[in-house]
């Protein structure tokens, strides 16, 4: 009999660290030995089991290691789930599944300008560790990142090692609503766009974050004359099996989970529903 | 492959056959209604019903299944596959094409060895309509007769006379024991011709005025017709279309712990794109939180996406079962696909 697709394999949690207070950070590792073998932006299918099933970003490049990364916020059954995991738990792992950033074919040789709000920097942290790692493919990288407050910030040493990092052209931070400890910009990270030094017409723009970030990011794009075909978005939605079956994810005709979570903005800029 | 003609007695002593040596599921009586059932004997068979409350989907895709059991402590799953050959009887023409394109479904481009393992454990033995349901629309699907998909197949070409037609070497087995009975000869091929001419003018009971192959290029220029609105305006969103829709095959899966706490078993359950919760992320998000936007969304499917990976075959095969589920009376894919035309 063939392999049957919805066996998950096992793996082991090797950290499980806070990060913020809603959000925690993830490493694990298959049993089998074997890389994971995920591109920059695609996700997997993590189980807990007793709990169940949930597609999950993987933020972390496997350009750096034979593990992978996730960073879970506790919204969901098995958010929750995995907020309780320490050192040595199992979980199960299918995957990787989807379309992640096209680090290779379509950004290769451009200037890239990602643009993260909130969680939504974890999946673009993958495509940012993987283009950091062959950094002689790209032109110039420039970092967009915006929090709601300084406590939701994620990855914080991460940031501040990119804000120094001579390999980044640009690194720009913002939070919605500073407090005390923040001496950095405040306002939304619409603001920040102009800010940047784009070559438009060999920049390629990577986006992820809440579904409300898109619209205002997009208007602001579009003042500044990038064309459709040089922004790419990852997008979310109930993956529930992965493969392009349970019809959970579907926008229109697209399956997030095969012709997603990745999409060029002009593919899909006039379907319905889709941001 | 054999062609046999008999009588109704040499049918009955057949099917009996068949029930002695396989696990025989076959249409029988529910009430004033009809539906799928392990077959004890042949008498059970009704094969003049009108149509099934259920579609055969069940068979391949059941509604509750354990798709693997899991140990809690060190996450290992391992696949549960239901491996148990079976023959069902009675299976419609409309429903022999929705089988065909489910098995495109799940196995392309990905595999699902749930499905399949059942679908190739099974023979099917399907049934030229006798009986016109009141709300079958086939004739205008192309669905009403079928000459491929499945592995016999029965029409009652006169008062006490029957065509039983092996279709592939598992049908061929299955009638084996009809070896002694007569072969159909021309006249009863041509009897099955007029069964097959008359059925695919008899099974219109909704007039359909579009074409079925233009309806994914009349959906997409209908995206913003008031239509959907108007209809789902009354819509439940109870999802009994989707139960009742032999094409329907979205699932969800969800996990029961056993009594121990240890382990337990992955289920796979049927879902609906017409249920509210539908496409809720955790958060919790609804992606279509509008009715009328589900509404349309499972016309959509029905009619432009799925067809897209299915080589263009539409994936409403006319049965009418979803009309006569509907409570609210808005789930008619003829008055829908009308009602598009007239307005372009």
């Amino acid at each position: 009999m063939a392999e049957d697709m919805y066996v998950p394999l096992q793996a082991t949690t090797l950290r499980s660290e806070e990060m913020t207070e809603t959000e925690r950070f993830f490493e694990f590792k298959l049993d089998s030995g074997e890389p994971l073998g995920h591109e920059p932006g695609q996700f997997a299918e993590v189980s807990i089991p007793g709990i169940g099933e949930a597609p999950i970003s993987i933020s972390s490049s496997s350009t750096r290691s034979d593990t992978f990364e996730m960073v879970v916020r506790n919204v969901g059954n098995v958010s929750n789930g995995m907020h309780q995991l320490s050192k040595g738990d199992k979980i199960g792992i299918r995957g990787p599944f989807g379309k992640g950033f096209p680090v290779e074919e379509d950004m290769k040789g451009k200037d890239l300008l990602f643009i993260c709000g909130g969680i939504g920097l974890v999946p673009v942290r993958s495509a940012i560790q993987h283009v950091l790692d062959n950094r002689s493919d790209y032109g110039s990288i420039s970092i967009l990142f915006g929090a709601k407050s300084p406590s939701e910030r994620l990855f914080v040493d991460e940031l501040a090692e990119w804000k120094e990092d001579d390999k980044i052209d640009c690194f720009m931070e913002t939070v919605d609503k500073g407090d005390e400890s923040w001496a950095g910009n405040v306002g939304l990270i619409t603001t920040c766009i102009p800010k940047v030094d784009h070559d438009i017409s060999n920049t390629k723009v990577i986006i992820c974050g809440p579904p409300v970030m898109y619209k205002f990011v997009l208007i602001e794009l579009e003042k500044l004359g990038f064309s459709h075909d040089d922004i790419f978005v990852s997008l979310e939605r109930r993956m529930k099996c992965g493969v392009g079956l349970c019809g959970h994810c579907q926008i229109n005709g697209y399956y997030v989970c095969q012709d997603g979570p990745v999409f060029k903005y002009s593919d899909i800029e006039d379907e319905k529903g889709a941001i | 492959m054999s062609k046999k003609a008999v009588s109704q007695s040499e049918l009955e002593n057949w099917v009996d056959s068949v029930i002695q040596g396989h696990k025989t599921y076959g249409v029988k009586s529910k009430q004033d209604k009809y539906d799928y059932g392990i077959l004890e004997n042949a008498s059970q068979l009704k094969l003049d019903y009108d149509v099934t409350i259920r579609s055969p989907k069940f068979l391949f895709l059941p509604a509750v299944e354990s798709i693997a059991s899991f140990n809690r402590e060190n996450a290992k799953y391992e696949s549960e596959i239901e491996n148990e050959a079976f023959v069902v009887f009675g299976v419609h023409p409309y429903d022999v094409v929705a089988i065909n394109q489910m098995d495109t479904i799940f196995s392309q481009p990905n595999r699902d060895e749930h499905y399949m393992t059942r679908r190739n454990n099974a023979t099917i033995v399907a049934v030229d309509v006798q009986t016109p349901s009141e709300d079958v629309f086939a004739g205008y699907m192309g669905t009403a007769t079928v000459e491929e998909g499945f592995d016999v197949l029965v029409t009652r070409i006169g008062d006490d006379a029957y065509l039983i037609d092996a279709a592939t070497e598992k049908g061929e087995k299955l009638i084996a024991s009809l070896s002694g009975a007569n072969d159909a000869d021309d006249s009863d091929i041509q009897s099955r011709a007029d069964v097959w001419e008359e059925n695919k003018n008899k099974l219109r009971r909704h007039e359909l005025e579009v074409e079925p192959s233009e309806w994914p290029e009349l959906l997409k220029k209908s995206v913003e017709s008031p239509l959907w609105e108007e209809k789902s305006e009354k819509c439940f969103s109870c999802g009994s279309c989707n139960l009742v829709c032999p094409t329907c095959y979205c699932f969800d899966v969800q996990e029961d712990v056993n009594w121990d706490m240890k382990s337990g078993k992955r289920v796979r359950t049927w879902d609906g794109c017409m249920l509210t919760n539908f496409a809720t992320v955790a958060g919790p998000h609804n992606f279509r939180a509008d009715k009328a936007e589900r509404y349309r969304h499972r016309y959509y499917r029905k009619g432009a996406y799925v067809p897209e990976k299915i080589d263009g075959e539409i994936a409403c095969i006319g049965c009418g079962r979803c009309i006569n589920a509907c409570v609210a009376k808005i789930a008619n894919p003829v008055e829908v696909m009308n009602r598009l035309a007239e307005e372009k």
